[in-house]
């Protein structure tokens, strides 16, 4: 069985709603927050390198370059703050930061 | 033109008076320090009040003998738009006539007040004040335009809201006052109303300007109706002089204004500022004579006050109010006359009732005085042996006031009636039987009150309220027995008796016939022909005086006399048996009209009522209750629903940022094809 553009596209789709389900579902720890966010990254990235070979365009493999790029900074990020945060709250529980409650 | 009147000499007639003023207020007051004394203060503002009659004089003099005119504008206050707002003096006849008026009784009570206030702890403030009115009064009657006459009608607003308190310990001083400052603003309000219009509509508040568009005024209707905008004008002008000079219904204030010191009743409350209201309609003739309907309101309103405050002169007992209601009574004789178009007579009867009215007023301070400050006319009695000059005086006040031929007030009066008969205004009637009635009524408490203070039975003694009294005022003579006032006190009443007898014989031919109004008071000869029927039936002051011996007003007031000569010296029994026949009537008159009670029952508290109202719905509930605080509740309420929304959980928002893609996503991919 060959492997066809909706092979590619039903993984994607499902690291997608992998990752969505992971946002909502996740009390718990603000690391498998920021891995679920990675995730949906990853799952846009399988989009355009399975939509540029199917196309025959390499921009889309140059755009999942950029979009790893970005993430890898936005990962450091977002770990930077989660250090601070839990030195300052002793907890990195999801359920606990809800300080912008109004 | 021989010779034209000079600015600066006009200018200094009304400042002679203010600089006396500021310089009595302030230096001599407490609140510059008590500087100058009693003596100096009175010789700066007698000094000042003298000064401006000696130019008045001349000015007078160089208008009839010269026929010198003045009509300029000496400052620009400022321009707004095209409307120039300026201060300028317009000199003709009138003017000349009401300044020599003002500034010659202004010095008279000048000169009495030295004797009058002798005892009073404001003696210096007393003369600050009454310079200070010459001053507000001078403007006034010297104005070439509207907007000077309005302050200056304001400003002798504020001297007699001032003077009226002037003992303003006393509560009922100060009731006065207010009343007598609400009263007239009720009157100003028409009155700006009327100079509004003016300016509106024809651009200026020049006189001379603003009788040139006279005609185009005519043409015009109130905006919205079918009301001539001169009527409404004119009624709005008159409104303005209802309250200044006391018409009904908004004389109210005249009597209760007797709380002040008898000498500004004689200049403020009868001689000068009340007469104000004639004197601008007498001004504002050219446009009054356009619009028959204001001629007809201003007619009947003089009738109604002329004839029913005459009325309350009868049961008064206080004698100074007797002479205010005498008052009230006078000036509606000279309404009557202005609804007449016979503004010359009204202005004549002005001149001739400043005098003879401030001569009474004036009189009865000195009998006031002269029986220990005690006003009540049922505890004099037999006075004339021991005022002499007094007596003298008053019964020469009282002669002109009733009418008696040769003297002034004959003159006046007669004229006022005559051409009352002659106009053919549909009030006519009306008015015509109220100032003939009212020439009895006039006689009788005229009569009454002179019998019973200077003749008859010494009944000074017997007052209750006596010792009081004698307590009060704190001067030590002995016993109650009355005593001659004070040369300061005579002269003026004697230099004041002398034109009540005479000014009439002399002045009657060129004030009403001549033409010393020619170009001041302008009558439609055609629709108003009064003063051609007077001129034609007119054959010289004698001939005048002889004729009335033979006519109803002369019989109407020896009737009067003889009335109250019975009825209070032969057979005092006879006024209370009629007073107990007639309570109901009597009841009314000593409620007069119950004007005061409609005033204060209905109006006032009517007012008070819808203040409240509005308070408390209108305010509180709808504006604070509804608008502000309804206002923040709502905001309140839906913050307090929208911020269960702010959970502060990331996933949460992170749910509703999805749910959002999802819904702009099915919206832009199906539904927006």
């Amino acid at each position: 069985m060959a492997l066809t553009l909706g092979h590619y596209l039903a993984l994607g789709a499902m690291l997608f709603a992998l990752a969505v389900i992971g946002i909502f579902l996740n009390r718990k720890n603000l690391i498998v927050l920021l891995m679920a966010i990675e995730l949906m990254l990853l799952a846009v990235n399988m989009n355009f390198v399975a939509f540029s070979h199917y196309l025959g365009d390499m921009h889309g493999q140059v755009f999942v370059f950029f979009i790893l790029t970005v993430a890898a900074a936005e990962s450091a990020i977002g770990l930077a703050i989660l250090v601070l945060l839990f030195r300052n709250k002793n907890s990195i529980n999801v359920d606990e930061l809800n300080s912008l409650k109004g | 033109m021989s010779q034209t009147l000079n600015a600066s000499t006009l200018l200094a007639v009304p400042m002679a008076p203010l600089v006396g003023a500021i310089l009595a207020g302030v230096f001599g007051t407490q609140f510059g320090g008590n500087w100058i004394g009693r003596r100096l203060t009175h010789s700066l503002t007698i000094l000042g009040v003298l000064l401006a009659f000696i130019l008045s004089a001349m000015t007078l003099k160089s208008v009839v003998m010269d026929g010198a005119r003045f009509n300029e504008s000496l400052y620009t206050w400022m321009v707004v738009g095209g409307l120039k707002m300026e201060v300028g003096f317009l000199i003709d006849g009138l003017t000349a006539m009401m300044m020599c008026v003002v500034t010659f009784v202004s010095l008279m009570v000048h000169i009495y007040t030295i004797g009058y206030m002798e005892e009073d702890e404001g003696y210096n403030r007393f003369f600050a004040y009454i310079s200070l009115f010459t001053f507000s009064m001078l403007m006034l009657v010297m104005s070439n335009n509207m907007l000077q006459l309005f302050f200056g009608w304001e400003a002798v607003g504020l001297v007699s809201y001032l003077l009226i308190g002037f003992w303003f310990n006393k509560p009922s001083a100060i009731f006065a006052n207010m009343k007598a400052f609400l009263v007239n603003r009720v009157g100003d309000f028409g009155f700006i109303l009327g100079i509004g219009l003016i300016a509106a509509y024809s651009g200026t508040l020049d006189y001379a300007e603003v009788f040139a568009k006279g005609a185009e005024l005519t043409a015009l209707s109130l905006p919205g109706t079918s009301w001539m905008l001169v009527t409404v004008i004119c009624i709005c002008l008159f409104i303005g002089a209802m309250g200044k000079s006391a018409q009904f219904p908004l004389h109210v204030w005249l009597p209760d204004s007797m709380e002040g010191p008898t000498p500004i009743s004689a200049l403020i409350h009868a001689a000068t500022m009340v007469t104000a209201g004639i004197f601008m309609v007498a001004r504002m003739s050219p446009l009054f004579e356009l619009s028959e309907t204001a001629l007809n309101f201003v007619m009947v309103i003089g009738a109604i006050t002329a004839l029913f405050m005459g009325f309350l002169g009868i049961i008064q007992n206080d004698i100074k109010r007797v002479v205010a209601y005498s008052t009230l009574s006078q000036l509606g004789y000279m309404t009557v006359a202005l609804g007449a178009s016979a503004y010359s007579v009204a202005v004549f009867h002005l001149m001739t009732h400043a005098f003879f009215k401030a001569l009474l007023f004036l009189a009865a301070g000195s009998v006031i005085m002269g029986l220990h400050h005690n006003q009540d006319i049922r505890w004099m009695g037999g006075v004339r042996k021991y005022m002499p000059i007094t007596w003298i005086t008053s019964l020469l006040g009282s002669l002109a006031l009733i009418g008696t031929p040769l003297f002034s007030g004959f003159y006046s009066k007669d004229s006022i009636i005559e051409a009352v008969h002659e106009s053919h205004l549909a009030g006519a009637g009306f008015a015509h039987f109220a100032v003939l009635a009212g020439v009895f009524v006039t006689a009788f408490y005229s009569f009454r009150m002179y019998f019973l203070v200077f003749h008859g039975k010494e009944r000074y003694d017997q007052n209750p309220d006596a010792h009081h009294d004698a307590h009060h005022d704190g001067h030590g003579h002995d016993a109650h027995k009355p005593h001659e006032s004070p040369w300061v006190v005579t002269v003026p009443l004697i230099l004041l008796a002398i034109p009540s007898v005479v000014i009439g014989f002399m002045t009657i031919s060129p004030m009403l016939f001549g033409d010393l109004f020619k170009d001041a008071i302008i009558v439609d000869a055609v629709k108003h022909p009064v003063m051609q029927e007077l001129k034609s039936a007119f054959h010289g002051p004698v001939a005048m005086a002889l004729h009335a011996l033979s006519t109803a007003p002369f019989w109407l007031a020896l009737a009067g006399v003889v009335t109250a000569w019975y009825m209070y010296l032969i057979n005092p029994a006879v006024p209370a048996a009629i007073g107990r026949a007639l309570r109901p009537l009597v009841l009314i008159l000593e409620n007069k009209y119950f004007m005061d009670w409609i005033n204060e029952n209905i109006l006032a508290r009517g007012a008070r009522a819808l203040g409240n109202g509005l308070w408390k719905v209108g305010d509180r509930t709808v504006i604070d209750g509804f608008f502000v605080d309804g206002s923040w509740k709502l905001v309140g309420k839906v913050s307090a629903w929208s911020r269960k929304l702010q959970t502060g959980y990331l996933y949460h928002y992170a749910l509703v940022m999805i749910l959002g893609i999802f819904v702009l996503m099915t919206y832009f991919v199906w539904l927006n094809k």
